[in-house]
């Protein structure tokens, strides 16, 4: 059991579940846009939950609620066992993995592959304290798990699309987080290396257990070993449900606004 | 001549360190901006009667604290925002230049720089700056590295990572600050910019982008120093056209300018 919190509603309601996120009623905006509007969300430990819609639903900002660095104007949150406020984001950061989308990195960059996954250690470590060399050779076991030992010293700037997702999936994984949240990990990447890492996401799932989120807006990159997916539109939880009884025609093409047909969309498998 | 060879040495080491950090960021125009505000306020104090590396201080730390959250927020574009600070420390500086009555020997000495007569005095908090930014780079070596090279990746990971920014554009005031009598205003910041370029383009380890750089920075500072005293010439401004040079070198022997070709070779994976 995962049960942290002080909150007496948390100790009342957590006891009987493994809720290890909690989110009420949050509401977040950006200036004047409101990114969530009113999102309530339990998730137990060891789900892995897919979080889909159109872009702009909200969708990343439901994760910055989760690692603290979203702020809320209105709602509570916890997050394995702690309320999320602006003191413990960072103690909270340093518990969950976070991969995002392939970002444009200067291929001059001055930092290796290898170093750049060790960066996942870097915040249980603590300042003022070295990796020792049981860290690097876990950094390398965790290169070797993702396909990637090969090019542990290549610059970070000089990998594709794929190889760089690799490296963030092996950089979460070093960072041995109880939670880990992954948005539009295979955005912007090829298809042969989506269904490498779609296998690699699900692999580690499988061996670890992690509570895991995974967000993306299309249908096709969805992994099938989700327990529940949750469907958003324009800040809210339009919908949430196992994959049999949301991933239906009807219900897509109205999160979308467009018609989608579940037939067409090859990688899913439920 | 003594003082001012070990003067260069200091500059030549502090200026460059910054220099690997504000390169590897992209944030130039932020040094500039910052280099400009050190200027203004010690242009200040000039005419006010205080001590000109007290109004350096105070204007470079307060331009960085502006600055930071400016192109942090994205309320405005950050060029806008740091182009208008930077437009403001500059007609700030003109017009403490103006105000000031009589002859403008000192305010143009911090335009110039002076290293062949710096003072007992400035080269002291030289040499401690200089053992302070050394002594946190050491300390924060990881923190500083994942924050230059992957910084919302740090901050995802629990590292203090906006702590750590910030402490970069302040040890950059105050760098700048320190560095402002020997080097002079207006040449400052070719000296953090031109090493750490150099060695940009020479390597790909962060470890060793440091250590040429600061023997860049020093080359720099020593063969300027050499050439000014020999063909009596403004020192500052033969230091940094020493370190243009250099930057002009190794550009032009750089590996990395393959690297367009290296990246479209097939990779095995």
């Amino acid at each position: 059991m995962l049960i942290y919190c002080s909150k007496p509603c948390m100790d009342r309601e957590n006891n009987m579940d493994n809720t290890v996120i909690r989110i009420q009623d949050a509401v977040v905006s950006y200036r004047e846009d409101v990114a969530l509007q009113g999102v309530s969300l339990d998730v137990r430990k060891g789900e892995f939950i897919g979080v889909i819609g159109p872009n702009g639903a909200g969708k990343t900002t439901l994760l910055t609620v989760i690692n603290g660095l979203g702020k809320l104007v209105h709602g509570q949150a916890w997050v394995l066992g702690s309320p999320v406020n602006g003191r413990n984001g960072i103690s909270l950061r340093k518990r969950i993995g976070y991969v995002a989308q392939v970002e444009n990195i200067d291929p001059r960059l001055p930092i290796s592959v290898r170093e750049t996954v060790m960066v996942g250690c870097y915040g249980r470590l603590g300042l003022l304290r070295r990796p020792t060399r049981a860290q690097w050779e876990a950094v390398d076991r965790a290169l070797s798990m993702v396909g990637m030992a090969h090019l542990s010293h290549r610059p970070i700037g000089h990998l594709s699309g794929g190889e760089y997702q690799r490296a963030a999936i092996a950089r979460a994984l070093i960072q041995q987080p109880e939670i880990l949240l992954l948005d539009e990990p295979i955005a912007s990447i090829d298809l042969q290396a989506q269904g490498e890492i779609l296998s690699l996401i699900q692999l580690i799932h499988r061996e670890y257990h992690m509570t895991t989120l995974f967000v993306t807006h299309d249908l096709r990159q969805l992994p099938s070993i989700c327990h529940r997916l949750v469907l958003m539109k324009e800040g809210k939880i339009w919908k949430q449900g196992s994959p049999k009884s949301t991933l239906r025609d009807d219900i897509l093409s109205q999160l979308f606004g467009a018609p989608v047909s579940i037939h067409s969309q090859s990688t899913i498998a439920y | 001549m003594q003082n001012a060879m070990l003067a260069a040495l200091c500059g030549g080491i502090t200026c460059s360190v910054i220099g690997v950090f504000v390169v590897t960021m992209h944030l130039s125009f932020i040094g500039v901006c910052i280099a400009h505000a050190a200027f203004a306020g010690a242009l200040l104090g000039v005419w006010l009667g205080f001590n000109p590396l007290i109004g350096a201080l105070l204007f470079s730390l307060a331009s960085a604290a502006i600055i930071g959250p400016m192109a942090d927020r994205g309320e405005l574009n950050p060029d806008t925002s740091i182009g208008i600070v930077f437009s403001l420390m500059l007609g700030l500086a003109f017009l403490f230049m103006g105000l000031m009555p009589g002859a403008r020997t000192e305010a143009l000495s911090l335009f110039w720089g002076s290293i062949l007569t710096v003072s007992r005095e400035n080269l002291i908090f030289l040499a401690i700056v200089t053992a302070i930014i050394a002594g946190l780079v050491v300390a924060f070596y990881k923190e500083i590295q994942a924050v230059i090279c992957h910084r919302q990746v740090a901050l995802a990971v629990g590292i203090p990572a906006t702590l750590i920014f910030y402490g970069l554009l302040f040890s950059t005031g105050v760098t700048i600050t320190a560095s402002l009598q020997s080097i002079g205003g207006l040449l400052i910041y070719s000296l953090i910019l031109n090493p750490a370029a150099a060695a940009y383009q020479l390597t790909y380890s962060l470890k060793r982008m440091l250590i040429i750089a600061v023997i860049f920075g020093i080359i720099s500072c020593w063969a300027g120093l050499a050439t000014s005293y020999f063909l009596d010439l403004p020192s500052g401004a033969a230091i940094v056209i020493t370190s243009s040079v250099i930057f002009g070198l190794a550009t032009a022997f750089s590996p990395k300018r393959k690297v367009k070709g290296w990246q479209q070779a097939p990779v095995v994976s």
